[in-house]
């Protein structure tokens, strides 16, 4: 298989990530509107190559506090994935599952526990979607959750990106309702897993 | 009140009083602050990896502990700040999630903090006061007049180091 740097890829390539990603948080946006019961909106997604500079700008500054939900991927695409909830909304899905309002400011051990398999079925979705369409396994581990600046939670992945090089690569989308509801899905694959996802879509790679 | 600067992460900058320096939400990374008490020249580096040698081929030097170090005081140097006289406190290097998955990408924290007092140590630049570790999110704000590490955590007191 042709190796493949983020500079080569192309314009082409990155309408079909962002359709994968289209189809990955279609799915997993439909999940989690049953699971609240209402209806969520989504935005068209986004792949971007960033600086690590730019990465606290992602959603609306480092230092904005979200809940962050985070697990590896494993299989034949290898990689983590993200789901991120801002304050508000981490607060309402929580107070929806536990059938109260969170108690503290922030959350108790049961109220994160809950945010973790709220963020387990999600991007199980996501990931099962994504599965079907390129017959590749992809096969999320035991998620870890925090609430924190969003410049923490992304330096995780950054990190893992820093090892390769001086970019990072995602493909994000957003979700909203009216009221309370936004958040991010982020897929990072691993750089060799693009090559595996093209070519098993029909493209050529390099 | 001197204006903020704002470094990135990857990033790095001098600072010169009465201005101060910040980086948010630094998480496994660390943010190394240094200063020269005499001139009042500092500056701050937002480290993310420690080993520059660990990895062939990227040159960004900010991203690493021993370059990024290299070049912050390269840089406060020319700015006018005395080699000898320069003191550092650093912030960061936090494990954010607990899973087992890649341990080595996962004690990332505590490896950049290791590399960051080995490379201080090796240039001879003494190391004041730390807040490192643990698991969660520091926003950090540095001011070279009075040397004070202002580190602000989600849902604690602010506190200065």
């Amino acid at each position: 298989m042709a190796e493949l740097s983020m500079e080569q890829l192309s314009s082409q390539y990155y309408d079909i990530l962002k359709e994968l990603g289209n189809i990955g948080a279609g799915n997993a946006t439909t999940a989690l509107a049953q699971m609240l019961g209402g209806k969520l909106d989504m935005s068209v997604p986004q792949v971007r190559l960033l600086e690590f500079k730019e990465v606290g700008d992602l959603m609306g500054g480092a230092d904005q506090i979200m809940a962050g939900i985070y697990l590896g991927v494993e299989g034949d695409i290898t990689g983590s994935m993200m789901f991120l909830l801002g304050m508000e909304s981490a607060r309402h899905l929580v107070s929806k599952l536990m059938m109260q309002e969170p108690q503290g400011e922030m959350f108790s051990e049961i109220e994160l526990s809950a945010l973790k398999e709220v963020g387990n079925i999600i991007t199980g979705s996501y990931l099962n979607s994504l599965s079907a369409l390129t017959n590749l396994k992809m096969i999320p581990t035991v998620p870890a959750v925090a609430v924190d600046m969003a410049g923490a939670i992304l330096s995780v992945p950054a990190i893992e990106f820093g090892l390769i090089g001086d970019n990072i690569l995602l493909i994000e989308t957003q979700f909203n309702d009216e009221t309370q509801m936004n958040g991010y899905f982020i897929l990072l694959p691993d750089l060799d897993s693009y090559a595996k996802i093209l070519s098993s879509l029909g493209i050529s790679v390099g | 009140m001197g204006k903020s600067i704002l470094v990135g992460m990857a990033d790095l900058n001098v600072c010169t009083a009465p201005d101060s320096i910040t980086t948010l939400g630094l998480g496994s990374c660390v943010g190394i602050a240094i200063r020269d008490p005499g001139t009042k020249i500092g500056g701050l580096a937002h480290i993310m990896l420690p080993d520059s040698k660990e990895i062939s081929g990227i040159s960004h030097v900010p991203k690493f502990a021993d370059t990024g170090i290299e070049e912050l005081v390269k840089k406060v140097v020319a700015a006018g700040a005395g080699r000898a006289r320069l003191v550092a406190k650093i912030a960061g290097g936090a494990q954010m999630f607990a899973m087992n998955k890649n341990s080595n990408t996962m004690k990332v924290g505590e490896r950049n903090v290791i590399a960051v007092k080995k490379k201080l140590k090796e240039m001879g630049i003494r190391l004041l006061a730390e807040d490192t570790g643990d698991s969660y999110g520091r926003t950090v704000v540095f001011f070279p007049e009075t040397g004070d590490y202002v580190i602000k955590t989600v849902g604690k007191p602010e506190k200065t180091i």
